[in-house]
C-alpha cells in the first residue's frame, strides 16, 4: 500500500513533472532528449501589457530549414485560467514542454486546492527550461514566454527566458524567437503606458508583421489561406483568444493602413 | 512467539467491516444528487477549506467521508493516477470507471490484509452528454453503480429514505441543493444552517473542466 501514497512530507508532492519523473523516466526522456535534426524552429511571440491585462500573440509558421513544414501551427496555449505560455525553438520539445506544463499548473491546483502565484508559476517554467538545457546543448534549444495575470494583486506580468533557463520579469512588453528583434522594435516605437486593449491588440499584430516582414521564418497572415496570427487577452476575466474573424478584421485594418 | 488466540476469518471480517463502520459514522454525511445539468454535491462540512468534495479531472469528482487523513491521501492519488493517465494517453481516456476500480481495489487490499482498514466511503461521479455516472465505493472495497441520488456517511439510510421521497428528474440545481439540505437536516433533526454547508458539482455548461464549488454567497442566493 505504501507504493500507492506519496509520502506527506515529500517536496515534490504537488508536482506533475516530479511525478511522471517519478512513475515514467522515459516519457521525459523522450520529450527532452530526442535527437532529430531536422527539426521545426523559428518563430515570432510578442507580449504586451495594457491597462487591465496583457496580450499574447503568436505567428503560425514552422519552418525546417529553408523549408515552410507547417502553415497553421500554434504556439500559444492556455497555461491555465490565468496564464499563457508561447514557444518558440524546436517543435517538438517546445509543444511538449507547454503541455507539461499546463498539467503541472492543474494538478498543482487540484492537490493544493488553490492556483500558484504567477511568479511561481514562472519558476517553475524556468527549472522546465534549465532542465532542456543538456538538448538546448544539441541545437534543440526551447525558448517560452510566460504572460499572466496575478489574480491577487490584479497585475498583468510577463516574463522571459533564456535557453539556460534564466527568468526575466517584463511590466512591460516582450519577443521570442527568430523575429523577436524586428518585433521588439515595433513595439518599441510604439508602446505607451495605459493602452487600452484594442490599442493593445492592433500593436501585437503590426509587430508580428514586422516580424514577418524582416524574418523568413515567421509566418505572415496568409489571406489565401485565412490563416491568421492566434492573439490570446488575459485580464481580470481570465484567459480567452481572439476569434478568426476579430483577428482578421484588424489584420485588414493593418494592411490598408500600410498599403504604399 | 506468543500464541495467537484462534479467531475465525468469519469473525476477523466482521471486527473489521464494524470498526470501519464504526468510524465512517461518526462523521457527517454527503449527499450527491443529479440535477437537469449534471450533478450536485452537498456536505455538511463546518470547515470551509478542508473539502469533502473535489475536483479529479475534467469530468470527474470525488467525495468522501469518514477520517480526513485517509480520503485525503485516496483523493491526491486519484489526482496523480487521472493527469499521469490522461498525459500518457488522452483527456477523454480518463474515465470515472477506472478511477472507481481503482479505489475499490486500494480500500479492499487494506480491508483484507492491513492491520487496519480505511474508515471512508467515498464517492465518485463522471458526466457526460447525456447521463451522469456515480460509484459508492465502501470501506470493504465493494463497489456499486448509483443512479439519480446517494447518500454516504453515518446518516445514510435515513437521507436515501428522505432524498427518495423528494427526488425527481431534471431538477434545477437550486431544486437539488433545497432538496440537499432539507434531508440533511431531517437526519440531523434540525436545520443546517447555510455556512456549515459545502456544495460543489460537475456542471454540463461549463468548459473543459466542469467542476465548480459554489462560495457562500452563491448558496445564499440559491437557498433564496
Amino acid at each position: 500500500m505504501q507504493n500507492t501514497f506519496s509520502d506527506p512530507f515529500d517536496l515534490d508532492g504537488p508536482s506533475f513533472s516530479a511525478l511522471l519523473r517519478q512513475r515514467m523516466p522515459a516519457a521525459l526522456d523522450a520529450a527532452f532528449r530526442s535527437t532529430r535534426v531536422d527539426h521545426v524552429e523559428g518563430t515570432t511571440i510578442v507580449a504586451l501589457t495594457f491597462s487591465a491585462g496583457v496580450v499574447i500573440a503568436g505567428d503560425r509558421r514552422a519552418t525546417s530549414g529553408n523549408i515552410i513544414s507547417k502553415r497553421d501551427m500554434r504556439k500559444v496555449f492556455e497555461a491555465d485560467g490565468w496564464s499563457a505560455v508561447g514557444i518558440s525553438g524546436a517543435a517538438g520539445p517546445a509543444m511538449e514542454l507547454a503541455k507539461i506544463f499546463a498539467t503541472e499548473l492543474e494538478h498543482y491546483e487540484k492537490v493544493e486546492g488553490g492556483p500558484l502565484s504567477l511568479e511561481g508559476k514562472a519558476n517553475k517554467l524556468a527549472q522546465m527550461v534549465r532542465a532542456n538545457l543538456p538538448l538546448a546543448m544539441q541545437g534543440l534549444v526551447v525558448v517560452p514566454l510566460f504572460a499572466g495575470f496575478d489574480p491577487r494583486d490584479q497585475l498583468a506580468r510577463i516574463y522571459e527566458f533564456d535557453a539556460a533557463g534564466g527568468r526575466y520579469e517584463e511590466r512591460r512588453f516582450a519577443t521570442a524567437g527568430s523575429g523577436g528583434r524586428d518585433a521588439r522594435g515595433s513595439l518599441k516605437a510604439r508602446f505607451r503606458e495605459g493602452l487600452d486593449r484594442d490599442a493593445a491588440v492592433g500593436m501585437v499584430i503590426e509587430a508580428l508583421w514586422d516580424a514577418a516582414d524582416e524574418d523568413s521564418a515567421t509566418g505572415g497572415p496568409d489571406l489565401v489561406r485565412g490563416i491568421y496570427p492566434l492573439v490570446a487577452v488575459i485580464d481580470a476575466a481570465g484567459y480567452r483568444e481572439l476569434d478568426e474573424a476579430t483577428v482578421a478584421e484588424r489584420v485588414e485594418s493593418v494592411i490598408a493602413d500600410r498599403r504604399l | 512467539m506468543a500464541m495467537m488466540p484462534y479467531v475465525s476469518p468469519e469473525q476477523q471480517m466482521k471486527d473489521r467491516a464494524d470498526y470501519a463502520r464504526k468510524g465512517i459514522s461518526r462523521g457527517r454525511s454527503v449527499v450527491a444528487i443529479e440535477y437537469d445539468k449534471g450533478v450536485l454535491f452537498v456536505a455538511q462540512n463546518p470547515s470551509a477549506t478542508l473539502h469533502k468534495v473535489s475536483e479529479i479531472y475534467d469530468r470527474i469528482a470525488f467525495a468522501a467521508v469518514g477520517k480526513y487523513n485517509e480520503f485525503e491521501q485516496l483523493r491526491v492519488a486519484g489526482i496523480r493516477l487521472a493527469d499521469v493517465k490522461g498525459y500518457q494517453y488522452a483527456r477523454e481516456d480518463v474515465t470515472g470507471r477506472s478511477l472507481a476500480n481503482a479505489y475499490a481495489n486500494a480500500l479492499g487490499a487494506a480491508f483484507t490484509e492491513s492491520a487496519k482498514p480505511f474508515e471512508v466511503e467515498l464517492l465518485v461521479a463522471e458526466i457526460h452528454a447525456d447521463d451522469v455516472q456515480l460509484y459508492h465505493i465502501l470501506y470493504d472495497g465493494s463497489i456499486t453503480d448509483e443512479q439519480g441520488y446517494v447518500a454516504i456517511g453515518g446518516s445514510a439510510e435515513s437521507l436515501t429514505t428522505h432524498l427518495g421521497e423528494g427526488f425527481r428528474e431534471g431538477l434545477s440545481r437550486d431544486e437539488a441543493l433545497r432538496l440537499a439540505r432539507e434531508s440533511l437536516g431531517a437526519a440531523e433533526k434540525g436545520e443546517i444552517s447555510r455556512d456549515r454547508l459545502e456544495v460543489a458539482g460537475l456542471d454540463r455548461d461549463r468548459g473543459r473542466r466542469k467542476f465548480a464549488r459554489l462560495t457562500d454567497a452563491d448558496i445564499a442566493a440559491a437557498l433564496g
